[in-house]
C-alpha cells in the first residue's frame, strides 16, 4: 500500500480534515507483527513490571474484589508490593475488607493509602480505623452502591488487581476453575468493566480460549501468574459461617415461619438470605415448608451456600443468580449447573443500573447488629461504636423485595439487640417489614396485611416497643456510648446519598 | 463474711463471668472489673457486685471480676459462690442470699 499518498493526493473534502492517512495493518496493533508477542503481550513476569505497565501513580484509585473474604491473599500482598515500590496516597477501593487485611494497617499508617472505599471492615483494621487511624473518613457503601459511586464517576478506579484462580494468556478469566476457585466473580465484572486498567493475578495460566470466561480478554490489560490468590477453605467462616447454635436456629426457624405466612409464599416466588448464621440456616426450614405446599421458587439470589445449592438440586428452586460464591458447594453448582447464573454486582444490585435482580426479589432474610424502634437497621457498628460488620447488600435487597425480614437475637451477650436508636443507619427502617427474634416478631406498622397474616398463623407477634422492653428488662439499660467529633465513617445508601456517619469511639 | 483464702467462680464463656475473690491486701474493699461491655454497663456490674458483696457482709477483700456479658442473676450468683468458697463461714444465712 505505497500507493496510499498517491490515492489521496488531490481529495480535498473537508471531511478528511484531521483523520489520520492509512499507514500499516500494524501501525496502531504491533504486537499483531509478531507471531509471539500477540499471544504474550498482556504477561507480565511479575507484579511489579505490571504495575509500572498500567502507569499507576501516587494519589490513584487501586481496586480488589473480596471473594474470598477472610482466605483473601491478593489484597494484602498487592499493597505491599506498592508500598515497596514506594507509592503514596492511593485510594483503595476494595469490594470490601475483612479481619485478613490487619496488614493494611502500617500501610495506611505509612501514607501508601489514605482514604478508603470499601462495604465492610473487621478485626484489627476496623477497630483502628473506628479509632481515628485515618484522617480522611472511610466511605462505606452498599454492593450496589459501589456500583452506583463507580457509575456516578465519583469512583474511578484506575488500576484493579483482581485476582483469578485460571486465566489464559488474553486474560479470559473465571473463579470456577482451578485450584483456588471462590466461584462467582460478581465484585470482579464490576472492575474489570469500568476501571481504566485491569491486571490480572491468576494462579494459573490455561490454554486459550478459558471459558466460561467471567471476566472477558476485551476487558484485561494485563496478566500475572501469581502463587496463590486465595484460600476457599475460609470463605465459610465469620459472617458466612454455618451455624449449629440452638438459639439461631431457633431464629431461622421463627424466620422460616414467617416465610410461609407473609403471603408472597406462592408458586414461583423469589428468595434471598443473607449472611449471618441465622439468616443462612433458614434455608434448612423452608424445604419441608415448599414441599407441603407444592410450590417451587422461581430464583435464589445472593450470596449463595451450599443449602440453597441443595434446594436448586432438589429441583425446589429453578435458578440461582450468584454474584458472591459463600462455600465451596455454591462454587461448584455454579461451575456445573447451567441455571446456576454467575452475574456481576451491577447486574445484581446497582440502583443506577438499567435494572437490578434485587428488584425481582420477593422475600429476602437479613442479619442485623441492632433495630431501632422505627425499623432502622445497623449493620455496621458494634454496641461499642465500632465498625464490626459490612454493609453488603442489606440496604440494596431491602428496598428492592417485596418483604424485608430482618432476623436477630434480642440479647447478644448482655446487650440488646433492639434499641431505641440504632448507633448507625445502613438500612432505613421503612424498606424492613418484618423483625423475627428468639423472643417473637414484631411487624413494621407500614405493613398491616403482613401483621394480620402472621397473627392469623399463630405467630408470637408484638409491637417492637415490647421487644424493646423485654430486652431491657433482661439486661438493664446501657449506658449510650461516648463519641468524639471526629468523623471516621461515611455510610452512603445505595444511591451515593449520606444516610449516617460514623464518629470516632472515646477511648 | 471473712475472706481466708483464695477462690474462684464462674467461666470465661460468653454470658458468664469469672470471680476471682482474695484476703484484702489491705484494709477495706478492692474490686477491678473488666468486661466486654464495660461501656454500655461497667457501673451497673460494679454496683451489682457492691451490693452483693455487701449483703454477705464482706468488708475485706480483693475482688477481680472478668465478665463476658453475665446479666446481673449470674453476677449475683457467682459472687456468692466465690464469696462462699474464701471464706471461712460455717452458718450461712441462706436467706441473705436470696
Amino acid at each position: 500500500m505505497n500507493d496510499i499518498a498517491d490515492r489521496l493526493a488531490g481529495a480535498s473534502t473537508p471531511a478528511l480534515a484531521g483523520l489520520e492517512p492509512y499507514a500499516g495493518f500494524a501501525a496502531k496493533t504491533p504486537y499483531l507483527a509478531s507471531r509471539e508477542e500477540k499471544r504474550s503481550r498482556k504477561l507480565c513476569a511479575s507484579l511489579e513490571e505490571a504495575v509500572r505497565k498500567a502507569g499507576l501513580a501516587d494519589g490513584m484509585t487501586i481496586s480488589f474484589h473480596h471473594a474470598f473474604r477472610e482466605g483473601d491473599k491478593t489484597i494484602n500482598d498487592v499493597v505491599a508490593a506498592l508500598a515497596t515500590m514506594g507509592f503514596k496516597n492511593l485510594t483503595l477501593a476494595s469490594s470490601s475488607l475483612l479481619s485478613c487485611n490487619a496488614p493494611l494497617i502500617e500501610h495506611i499508617k505509612s501514607g501508601v493509602i489514605s482514604r478508603i472505599y470499601t462495604s465492610g471492615m473487621r478485626g484489627k483494621l476496623a477497630e483502628a480505623l473506628s479509632h481515628g487511624l485515618m484522617d480522611e473518613p472511610v466511605n462505606i457503601h452498599s454492593h450496589g452502591g459501589r456500583v452506583a459511586l463507580i457509575q456516578s464517576g465519583e469512583l474511578k478506579i484506575d488500576v484493579a488487581f483482581l485476582g483469578v484462580s485460571t486465566a489464559d494468556d488474553f486474560g479470559n478469566a473465571n473463579g470456577v476453575s482451578g485450584r483456588s476457585r471462590c466461584g462467582s466473580l460478581g465484585y470482579a465484572m464490576v472492575d474489570a468493566q469500568f476501571a481504566a486498567k485491569v491486571v490480572l493475578l491468576a494462579e494459573e495460566i490455561v490454554p486459550f480460549p478459558n471459558a466460561p470466561a467471567s471476566i472477558r480478554h476485551d476487558q484485561v490489560d494485563f496478566v500475572v501468574k501469581v502463587d496463590q490468590i486465595g484460600d476457599p477453605s475460609k470463605i465459610s467462616i465469620g459472617a458466612a459461617r454455618i451455624t449449629s447454635n440452638p438459639r439461631e436456629l431457633l431464629i431461622a426457624k421463627f424466620a422460616a415461619d414467617v416465610v410461609e405466612h407473609c403471603g408472597f409464599f406462592e408458586q414461583g416466588f423469589s428468595l434471598q438470605t443473607g449472611s449471618g448464621a441465622s439468616a443462612t440456616a433458614v434455608t434448612r426450614f423452608i424445604e419441608n415448608r415448599m414441599r407441603k405446599r407444592g410450590i417451587t421458587a422461581s430464583f435464589a439470589l445472593g450470596g449463595i451456600t451450599g443449602s440453597i445449592v441443595d434446594l436448586h438440586k432438589k429441583g425446589l428452586i429453578e435458578t440461582i443468580i450468584d454474584t458472591q460464591s459463600f462455600d465451596a458447594d455454591a462454587a461448584e453448582s455454579l461451575r456445573t449447573s447451567p441455571r446456576h447464573l454467575e452475574v456481576s454486582t451491577n447486574q445484581y444490585a446497582s440502583p443506577r443500573g438499567k435494572a437490578a435482580y434485587v428488584d425481582q426479589v420477593d422475600i429476602v432474610v437479613l442479619s442485623a447488629l441492632e433495630v431501632d424502634l422505627d425499623f432502622n437497621v445497623n449493620v455496621i457498628t458494634g454496641s461499642d461504636g465500632v465498625m464490626r460488620g459490612a454493609s453488603g447488600g442489606h440496604s440494596d435487597v431491602a428496598a428492592g423485595a417485596n418483604l424485608a425480614i430482618v432476623v436477630a437475637p434480642l440479647i447478644r451477650s448482655r446487650i440488646p439487640t433492639v434499641v431505641r436508636r440504632v448507633n448507625t443507619v445502613v438500612t432505613p427502617g421503612e424498606c424492613i417489614g418484618v423483625l423475627v427474634t428468639d423472643h417473637g416478631v414484631a411487624v413494621n406498622p407500614a405493613r398491616p396485611e403482613v401483621a394480620e397474616r402472621l397473627k392469623a398463623a399463630g405467630l408470637p407477634v408484638l409491637s417492637i416497643e415490647e421487644l424493646h422492653e423485654r430486652a431491657v428488662s433482661i439486661t438493664g439499660e446501657p449506658r449510650p456510648i461516648e463519641y468524639l467529633d471526629k468523623v471516621v465513617g461515611i455510610v452512603r445508601y445505595r444511591d451515593g446519598t449520606v444516610i449516617d456517619v460514623v464518629r470516632q469511639v472515646k477511648g | 463474711m471473712n475472706i481466708v483464702r483464695d477462690s474462684i467462680a464462674g467461666t470465661l464463656e460468653s454470658n458468664d463471668l469469672l470471680v476471682k475473690v482474695s484476703p484484702a491486701q489491705d484494709e477495706g474493699l478492692e474490686l477491678h472489673v473488666n468486661s466486654e461491655v464495660i461501656h454500655q454497663f461497667g457501673a451497673q456490674i460494679e454496683a451489682v457486685v457492691r451490693e452483693t458483696l455487701s449483703r454477705l457482709g464482706v468488708t475485706n477483700a480483693l475482688v477481680l471480676i472478668e465478665d463476658k456479658g453475665a446479666l446481673d442473676c449470674s453476677i449475683r450468683a457467682r459472687v456468692q459462690a466465690a464469696v462462699l468458697r474464701a471464706s471461712d463461714a460455717t452458718g450461712i444465712d441462706w436467706e441473705a442470699l436470696s
